[in-house]
């Protein structure tokens, strides 16, 4: 067990190591993914009111550094970036040098990663690097990674972690993990080691051995979450639903209200899609690819000969749950939604990714019920 | 720096402020460069002196490689004169909003024009004008059209660059939040309540207001098949006011086709667009 003085110690001596700390922080009215260089900057007094399109700062009296949910970005903007250079290529000489950009990247060390968000890491890992073509860049930033979760108990009004069964206990996959007690006995972090190098550097903190009290108060507080997300997904297979569901009517309705914006793509921690640029040079004797996000939502992305062929916003936003929710277990083997609650937050029209799963799921109940 | 195998540029001036021109002035790392591998031939805001070859007229002479229109096409003149730069042209490119759907001046499709001449003017007598303000596209074929009001300087020469590489510019379609997204800015509409045009306006600005804290006011124009329905409903629920959001809409690019007569509004706080034959 350490003490707020504890989680700066462990700033320091992961910087010490020649970590690039990355944590929450307060900024533009918002808790954002920030370089830390001390823990005075995490968001003490901090927590946020959640709901759909609708984010919120809130100071809380008890001082509190992790409790609130999710914010605007996730871990992604560090493993998987929205811009890469992924090479270069001079002509001189009438001859094309093409290099590759393998620039080192830093060595990240995230403090703060919820369980819903270790649990999207492990989907990116899967993705990005599992299968026969590994990406470098994710790879590369992703191997030197150092995770210190943080178990959940305070789940935002959009959380569903539960739905999902990725929360609000940490899941395996972390370095480190805290669990934040604030009572009357101290302002106090349970931190437990989750691979060798953890506990090599849980023995460099001067912490005092959590007494059974402690544990079993960490453990009732991350419990009492369980029972107060704010948001639930209906309790059937999704998967068969978004089968069954491809030609419901509630598909016209939500693409009535959504903008086809790509916000909500583009703040879930799973979603992967990207694009390449080329670009060159006024005298066009340099050349380079960038890597950079993109999304489904956007025309572009499945523009071929002839238009694009997801040109209605009903078919970009069915595509986008239906993979999301569905067919993510045919190509990933789990489901691509962590129950973090991002798209539902960052949604500037409020669509509500539990609200509408809820809606297909009473239209297959009412089609069981009617007679054919 | 002269070898005759340079393609020439050739710049010009419509109904407009002369904004998007200047930036081609103000890329003043690149323009060395630029002149390396283009002849600038045409260029009225930039001469001091008549060029031998290329007399200062507003019309040249050409042919040019590549001509860059801006302004929109007001006078009877105008509509010769796009033409004829047409086809002196092997390649025409609008820059800007005027150019592209109209500008601000393109209000005028809403209103009587017959009325501003007698209000705005001692001898209405001496103006000759169109009833409407139209892009360059309604009156000739384009080859490319550049947002923005003004245009982005990295677009510009993104086009230009593209053009000497005989390659597709690389000017994404896509909406100003996917910028505010890439460059990390916090949404001030979800996490402020500003009301923000940014889901519906055309990507390429870089997401400069939002980054700033300010609403996107939509001056790069709509995104291809805007649902302005459902953002009016969040402009309204973010607190603007039914004739503000007809403001908003009607500023740079008022004459886009997307944006038509604006809907969700009360039939008062809008007007009638132009019939369409008379828009194009």
């Amino acid at each position: 067990m350490i003490g707020t003085d504890g989680l700066a110690a462990l700033v320091d001596v992961l910087r010490a190591r020649g970590y690039t700390v990355v944590g929450p922080t307060v900024r533009d009215g918002a808790i954002v993914l920030a370089e830390l260089e001390s823990a005075a900057q995490l968001p003490y007094g901090w927590g946020v009111d959640l709901d759909a399109g609708q984010y919120r700062l809130r100071s809380r009296t008890d001082g509190a550094a992790f409790a609130n949910a999710a914010g605007p970005q996730s871990w992604k903007t560090f493993l998987h970036p929205a811009r890469v250079r992924q090479w270069t290529a001079e002509r001189a000489g009438g001859e094309l040098v093409i290099e590759a950009d393998d620039t080192t990247p830093p060595r990240f060390a995230f403090l703060g990663v919820r369980s819903c968000d270790l649990r999207a890491i492990a989907v990116q890992d899967r993705v990005l690097t599992a299968g026969p073509h590994r990406d470098p860049v994710y790879g590369g930033r992703r191997s030197g990674a150092f995770l210190v979760a943080v178990e959940c108990t305070e789940p935002g009004g959009t959380c569903f972690c539960v739905s999902m069964g990725t929360g609000p206990a940490a899941g395996p996959g972390y370095d480190l993990v805290l669990t934040e007690l604030v009572d009357d006995e101290g302002h106090r972090f349970w931190i437990r080691g989750g691979s060798a190098e953890g506990a090599e550097i849980l023995a460099e903190l001067s912490g005092e051995p959590a007494s059974e009290a402690v544990c079993r108060a960490a453990t009732g507080a991350v419990a009492a979450a369980a029972e107060r997300m704010g948001r639930t997904m209906p309790d059937t297979d999704l998967r068969r639903l978004m089968a069954r569901t491809l030609e419901a009517p509630r598909w016209d309705d939500v693409a009535s209200r959504c903008l086809t914006c790509g916000n909500c793509t583009m703040v879930c921690p799973t979603c992967f899609c990207t694009t390449t640029e080329d670009v060159t040079d006024l005298t066009g004797d340099h050349a380079e690819r960038w890597r950079v996000w993109d999304v489904c939502f956007d025309l572009d992305f499945s523009y071929l000969p002839g238009g694009p062929v997801r040109a209605s916003p009903r078919s970009r936003y069915r595509q986008w749950l239906t993979h999301k929710l569905g067919t993510w277990y045919d190509q990933f083997g789990s489901s691509g939604c962590v129950g973090c609650g991002r798209c539902v937050v960052w949604c500037p029209v409020a669509i509500d990714i539990t609200e509408e799963a809820a809606a297909l799921y009473d239209w297959t109940r009412r089609a069981e019920e009617e007679p054919r | 720096m002269d070898s005759d195998d340079r393609p020439s540029l050739a710049v010009w001036k419509f109904a407009s402020c002369d904004g998007c021109q200047l930036t081609l002035l103000d890329c003043e790392d690149e323009l060395l460069p630029l002149t390396g591998r283009l002849r600038i031939a045409h260029f009225l805001e930039m001469s001091t002196a008549e060029d031998a070859r290329e007399p200062a007229t507003l019309a040249g002479t050409g042919p040019y490689d590549l001509s860059l229109v801006e302004g929109s096409v007001t006078t009877a003149e105008d509509v010769r004169r796009v033409h004829h730069i047409r086809r002196i042209s092997r390649r025409l490119v609008t820059i800007g909003a005027c150019a592209t759907a109209g500008g601000v001046q393109g209000l005028r499709n809403f209103a009587d024009v017959e009325e501003f001449r007698a209000a705005v003017y001692a001898s209405p007598e001496y103006i000759a004008t169109l009833a409407t303000s139209t892009p360059i596209s309604a009156h000739v074929p384009v080859d490319f059209e550049l947002r923005g009001c003004p245009i982005d300087r990295g677009q510009l020469l993104e086009v230009i660059t593209a053009f000497l590489a005989g390659r597709k510019p690389n000017i994404p379609g896509h909406s100003v939040c996917f910028e505010c997204k890439r460059r990390g800015t916090t949404c001030i509409t979800v996490a402020r309540g500003v009301p923000c045009l940014g889901p519906v306006t055309h990507a390429g600005c870089g997401a400069l207001c939002p980054a700033y804290g300010r609403g996107c006011y939509g001056c790069f124009g709509p995104v291809a098949h805007p649902n302005l329905e459902s953002m009016v409903r969040q402009l309204r629920h973010d607190g603007m006011a039914g004739r503000d959001i007809v403001r908003v809409f009607r500023t740079f690019n008022a004459a886009s086709p997307e944006y038509g007569p604006v809907p969700g509004l009360a039939a008062q706080e809008s007007t009638e667009p132009p019939a369409e034959e008379e828009r194009r």
